[in-house]
């Protein structure tokens, strides 16, 4: 089994993405198959962005095994409230700064659903959120 | 795993093995072993990088030699318009058409003549609806390569269509043949610019074999034909350039693709930039862009290892040639081709991925190496010096995780251990010499390297 961990600050925009990059470097290394890698990478980048959009600081965590691939993303952050809203397309709270950057479109959850065999939203409204993804392979 | 050919090749007698090759290869692909520089052949992508930074000159490419010709009643010069691009303004095309006529050519043929084929089948290509997009054009064999051995995931973006050079071998034969010559007395030489292409000809990425029958390199073409160049323009040469372009001038310098293709469209040399590009694009993180044109050398293919001209006032002698042609909008196809066959000819069947950065085939297996590569990984000091033979300080973890390396390769590793008085300082130095070959270490005024050698 194979850990990797990332610590992910709000607001730094230029980092998110480092926890997708490196794991996917790792799951070449890994000869896992590029469709899993592919999905795993791209629903990953999603969670990140979320942390540094939304939240105030989170921790990556991602394990890998002979048969499966679990991210967790822990954050502390205002959390969500309405969990089964924030996962609509289209639903977004996204301040008009982080709009400005290009993010904001209500795509992130829905995508990473897409992507994702599991994915588990936990929150509690003024403390922060838990993203749990699992990939099969 | 060596499934391609590969044209770049290293001269034991003259690498000195200095490392420059090792740290701008972008594939991690180079190791030095007994003091000289080695190849990973399933990791090379033949750019050439290693090439232009060795000091030595000991990098060199195979090719195929001029009396070759002989063999064959109609001879077939095929090169790059960047080839016209290296010569100084005041030498003109009429002038080193008939030089390369001299040097035994009948034929001579600028790959990009028939372009507008290509473009109209690309174009075709980017209407599709199911391709993945963006799509990337696959006329830089170096990217291809790349994408294949570290991009899986993107080769279902590379647009099946083969190079220009393909196309052009294609077209003359099929011309020719149309006039009643038999195959066998047509030999088609191809001029290339670089080290990737030559591997492009001889393991094309799709499986029909290459109709070109030699290769020769452009930097001993160039000489040879700088030494013909007549002093005044004696013959007519411009039925051989009957269907040359404005665009077809243009196409392999930086922008001739991506100018030509899709709403959106994004051209990048140079191949550091290339793989920066495609981690991203790989993260998906690129978003909205139909077309991608990526060479692996800075200026494309006007920068390409084998050329001798500068390659800014090459690009800009062909700006200014590409004045004197007419766009391929306004070109018919030659009425007597088939141009459904040359089409077919042009198709690359399927563009596979294959995994040259995998720690292990089995999954479990290679998981057990990667925590070993972790472990090791804390004890090396992270200053990637290169002085162990590997890259940097993860590549040396890699290599002893495959058995390729020791812990003692480390030279900072064995400085502690004899601190800590673990190993001998006689051992300690003879590991040295085994991995960077003895005697290297002995004072000499006259060793590679020394002041004011140019490194
Ligand atoms: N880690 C988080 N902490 C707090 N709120 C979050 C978090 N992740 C998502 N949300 C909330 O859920 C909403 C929807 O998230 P989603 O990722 O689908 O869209 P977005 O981030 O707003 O826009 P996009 O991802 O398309 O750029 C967000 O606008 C935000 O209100
Ligand atoms: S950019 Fe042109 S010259 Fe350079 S490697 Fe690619 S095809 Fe060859
Ligand atoms: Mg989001």
């Amino acid at each position: 089994m194979i850990e990797l961990r990332f610590i992910l600050e709000g607001g730094d925009f230029d980092r998110a993405g480092t926890a997708s990059s490196e794991t996917k470097k790792i799951l070449k290394q890994l000869n896992i198959d590029p469709r899993v890698i592919k999905h795993t990478v791209v629903a990953l980048y999603e969670a990140e962005v979320n942390i540094a959009a939304h939240a105030y600081r989170g921790e990556v965590t991602i394990t890998v095994s002979d048969h499966q691939i679990v991210a967790v993303l822990k954050d502390e952050g205002p959390g969500i409230a309405d969990i089964k809203r924030a996962m609509l397309e289209g639903f977004s709270t996204a301040s008009p700064k982080v709009r400005e950057m290009g993010f904001g479109a209500g795509m992130g959850l829905p995508n990473m659903k897409k992507n994702a065999d599991v994915l588990e939203v936990e929150s509690t409204p003024g403390s922060g959120t838990t993203v749990k993804m699992i990939f099969d392979f | 795993m060596n499934i391609f050919h590969h044209a770049i090749q290293i001269d034991e007698a003259k690498c000195v093995g200095c490392v420059h090759c090792m740290r701008v290869c972008p594939t991690e692909a180079i190791r030095i072993r007994e003091g000289k520089a080695m190849i990973i052949q399933s990791r090379c992508i033949d750019c050439g990088q290693c090439m232009r930074a060795c000091p030595a000159k000991a990098f060199y490419i195979k090719q195929n030699d001029l009396k070759m010709l002989q063999d064959y009643k109609y001879r077939i010069a095929l090169f790059p318009a960047v080839m016209i691009g290296q010569f100084p303004d005041k030498i003109s095309e009429e002038q080193i058409y008939q030089a390369m006529l001299a040097l035994g050519f009948t034929h001579l043929m600028e790959v990009e003549q028939p372009i507008k084929i290509l473009i109209d089948l690309t174009k075709e290509y980017l209407q599709e609806t199911q391709v993945s997009k963006p799509c990337i054009s696959a006329f830089c064999p170096a990217v291809v390569r790349l994408i294949q051995i570290k991009y899986p995931s993107l080769v279902d973006n590379i647009i099946p269509l083969k190079a220009p050079h393909d196309l052009a071998a294609h077209f003359i034969l099929q011309s020719l043949m149309n006039q009643g010559v038999k195959k066998e007395e047509i030999g088609i030489f191809y001029i290339t610019p670089c080290a990737a292409k030559i591997s492009a000809v001889k393991s094309p990425v799709g499986d029909q074999p290459s109709v070109v029958d030699g290769i020769i390199s452009m930097s001993d073409f160039y000489n040879k034909v700088r030494q013909l160049i007549p002093r005044e323009e004696e013959t007519e040469t411009s039925s051989q350039r009957k269907h040359l372009t404005r665009e077809g001038v243009l196409w392999s310098t930086s922008r001739g693709e991506s100018s030509r293709f899709g709403n959106r469209a994004i051209a990048i040399d140079g191949i550091h930039s290339v793989v920066k590009f495609l981690d991203r694009l790989e993260n998906d993180e690129v978003q909205g862009f139909d077309f991608l044109e990526m060479r692996a050398c800075d200026q494309s293919c006007a920068g390409g290892i084998l050329m001798t001209g500068n390659r800014f006032t090459t690009t800009e002698r062909l700006e200014q040639r590409s004045k004197n042609y007419p766009s391929y909008r306004e070109k018919e196809l030659d009425k007597t081709l088939d141009k459904h066959k040359l089409t077919q000819c042009l198709l690359i069947d399927e563009i596979k991925p294959y995994n040259a950065f995998s720690l292990d085939d089995d999954i479990t297996r290679a998981m057990e190496k990667m925590t070993k590569a972790q472990r090791i990984i804390c004890f090396l000091p992270g200053i990637d010096c290169g002085a162990c033979g590997s890259p940097n300080c993860q590549a040396l973890a890699e290599d002893m995780v495959q058995g390729n390396a020791k812990m003692s390769d480390c030279i900072f590793l064995q400085q502690r251990w004899q601190h800590e008085a673990r190993i001998g300082v006689e051992k300690a130095f003879l590991n040295l010499e085994k991995r960077w070959g003895e005697g290297r270490f002995n004072a000499d005024c006259n060793k590679r390297g020394r002041r004011n050698e140019g490194f």
